[in-house]
């Protein structure tokens, strides 16, 4: 792992927003966030949110990543107000919600990542009907229905409910209803899963285009997407914030390494010292084996590789600069089963 | 940072009560068609058993019948409805929204009530052909079907809410509507005293006990009213606690 300059990086205490944001009020200040699920049937109780401490700053984007299981969930439905904390206190824009969750529907736009109440209604009078929730007159809420539905090219199916849709279509309506009122506060659970690329970027664009008036906060376990829409991250294991930075900053805690994937067409050599050497040090997935390693031994690997008698057996290799899921893993996260798509 | 706008209690009402029967168009026609469907089937294999002579049976097959649409979809289908929300995580979508619980309650259980009334009508005036009973004051349908529906789709949302599990919504809602079908149809003489207790405690009695008195040559007025105020209660009674049951359901 990195050297000395990663301890700013690293979270025990809460991180602060970057200095432009400092000194306005915060959108989200967590402080020792806790909650405990009940085990079932005599499995034990499960800390879901482990004492998180975090700021974010007014208009950022603001990202949690971390595999299935790691509490990303959790912690933002307690952020929006319907999940209570154990202990702990939730501010939103200098608002307390823990003490009155009500506030909360008022400072913040929520798209889970169940399915909606709404789902059985047309795309249109979903939106709409969420608008009017939010407080919009209905003359308002049918004007921002039809803004939104244009900027995310659902107008041509604005009358089919969202059941009959295909999954990408489906979650592109519910974003459209996150963000109908103009909340000042997004919290996103997963906002582009199953979206193929063009609607994905349709998602970012609309973020991007709310940058001045609205903060993000984004659940991903999608590594490109934090690496390309964030301006800081912080990365969940079990509970824990182990990590929160900008992701250029985080990736530096290991850029001295790299990754190197091989795909083997038959079954490798494993009497070669430098197949046995990868071998031991991959996460080997049938034929497919990932290593991270300094970047001088990956090189010297690969050349004795595709010098030497393994070639023939080799299918294909890349060695790529480490992605934040191997910040996840070099900081000690468990099972990693980050989408790199 | 000022907090925006929440909507009236009368407009998220309205917008919940608007959506929610647009949701219900698609289904309106088989369900209702099912619904009406099994009261009509009652109403005829019944005609062959009651006696000639006895209007008071008659009156209360009919009015319970009538009363059984209502029950089919404002108990039996809410129920199911909510216990599946609750059971998949939907209902976070309205928790996040600034409205109160009552209202979103309040207008899914309206919405529902609403697509009862052309059958449970239409099942009064089969009824009363068949059975030859004046159709002089079935204008009482007015009050009745809407306290009832109030009443039974209150109790339907509080099942649907507090079933750990969506199945055990399902079965519940299942078994309340059998209650409104064999205590809202079977003349209270006719029941031993046991069964005469449990008849009073079920809300839909009152409203089939209303719309039978409405049936007969001379109806009680007072009666009648006495009845109406009970099921207007009971709906009271049965919505708050199902709004309190949402609160409790979504902030966990």
């Amino acid at each position: 792992m990195g050297g000395g300059t990663t301890g700013a990086s690293m979270v025990g205490d809460a991180v602060a927003p970057p200095a432009s944001a400092a000194t306005a009020v915060p959108a989200v200040a967590l402080e020792q966030l806790s909650r405990t699920h009940k085990g079932r049937r005599g499995s034990a109780d499960v800390l879901a949110t482990d004492a998180v401490s975090l700021t974010v700053g007014s208009g950022e984007v603001f990202g949690l990543l971390g595999p299935n299981g790691a509490g990303k969930t959790t912690l933002v439905r307690q952020l929006v107000g319907v999940l209570r904390p154990d202990s702990g206190r939730v501010r939103l824009l200098g608002h307390d919600v823990t003490r009155d969750p009500s506030l909360a529907g008022r400072l913040v736009a929520y798209l889970a990542q169940e399915e909606p109440a709404l789902v059985e209604l047309p795309v249109g009078l979903a939106v709409e009907t969420t608008g009017r929730l939010r407080g919009l007159s209905r003359t308002a809420a049918r004007s921002a229905r039809d803004a939104l539905l244009e900027e995310l090219g659902l107008t041509g199916i604005a009358g089919r409910p969202m059941t009959k849709l295909s999954g990408g279509q489906r979650r592109l309506a519910q974003v459209a209803t996150a963000l109908v009122g103009d909340r000042p506060l997004l919290v996103l659970d997963e906002p582009t899963t199953g979206l193929d690329p063009v609607a994905r970027r349709a998602v970012w664009d609309a973020l991007a285009r709310r940058r001045a008036t609205t903060t993000v906060v984004l659940v991903t376990h999608n590594v490109l997407e934090a690496e390309t829409v964030l301006d800081r991250v912080a990365v969940l294991d079990a509970g824990r914030v182990i990590a929160c930075d900008t992701p250029g900053r985080l990736k530096a805690l290991v850029s001295d390494d790299v990754r190197l994937e091989l795909v083997w067409r038959a079954e490798p050599p494993y009497d070669d010292p430098t197949v046995a050497l990868l071998h031991a040090r991959s996460t080997v997935n049938g034929r497919r084996w990932s290593a991270r390693l300094p970047q001088a031994e990956a090189r010297e690997a690969l050349g004795r590789l595709t010098g030497g008698p393994a070639f023939a057996a080799l299918d294909d290799f890349t060695l790529a600069t480490p992605s934040l899921e191997d910040v996840y893993l070099a900081l000690g996260g468990r099972n990693s089963d980050l989408d790199r798509g | 940072m000022p907090l925006a706008a929440r909507p009236g209690p009368l407009a998220a009402l309205s917008a919940v009560y608007a959506g929610q029967l647009s949701r219900a168009k698609a289904a309106r026609g088989p369900l209702l068609f099912v619904a009406t469907l099994q009261s009509v089937g009652i109403l005829l294999l019944l005609r062959g058993v009651v006696d000639e002579r006895s209007s008071l049976t008659a009156q209360q097959v009919v009015a319970g019948s009538s009363v059984l649409v209502v029950a089919f979809v404002a108990l039996n289908l809410l129920a199911q409805r909510f216990g599946m929300l609750r059971g998949s995580g939907a209902l976070d979508h309205y928790a996040a929204l600034p409205v109160p619980p009552a209202a979103v309650v309040l207008g899914t259980a309206a919405s529902y009530a609403t697509f009862t009334l052309p059958g449970a009508v239409a099942t009064a005036v089969f009824g009363c052909l068949l059975y030859g009973l004046p159709l002089t004051h079935l204008w009482v349908l007015v009050l009745v079907l809407p306290l009832a529906g109030a009443s039974l789709a209150g109790l339907g949302a509080l099942l649907g809410l507090l079933a750990p599990r969506p199945e055990l919504a399902t079965v519940a809602g299942q078994l309340g509507m059998s209650a409104v079908l064999f205590l809202g149809i079977i003349p209270a003489h006719r029941m031993p005293e046991a069964l005469q207790i449990l008849r009073a405690l079920v809300p839909s009695t009152y409203a089939a006990d209303a719309l039978a008195r409405s049936l007969g040559p001379h109806p009680d007025g007072g009666l009648l009213v006495r009845d109406l105020l009970i099921c207007a209660a009971v709906a009271v009674v049965a919505l708050t606690a199902a709004s309190a049951a949402f609160r409790k359901a979504v902030r966990r």
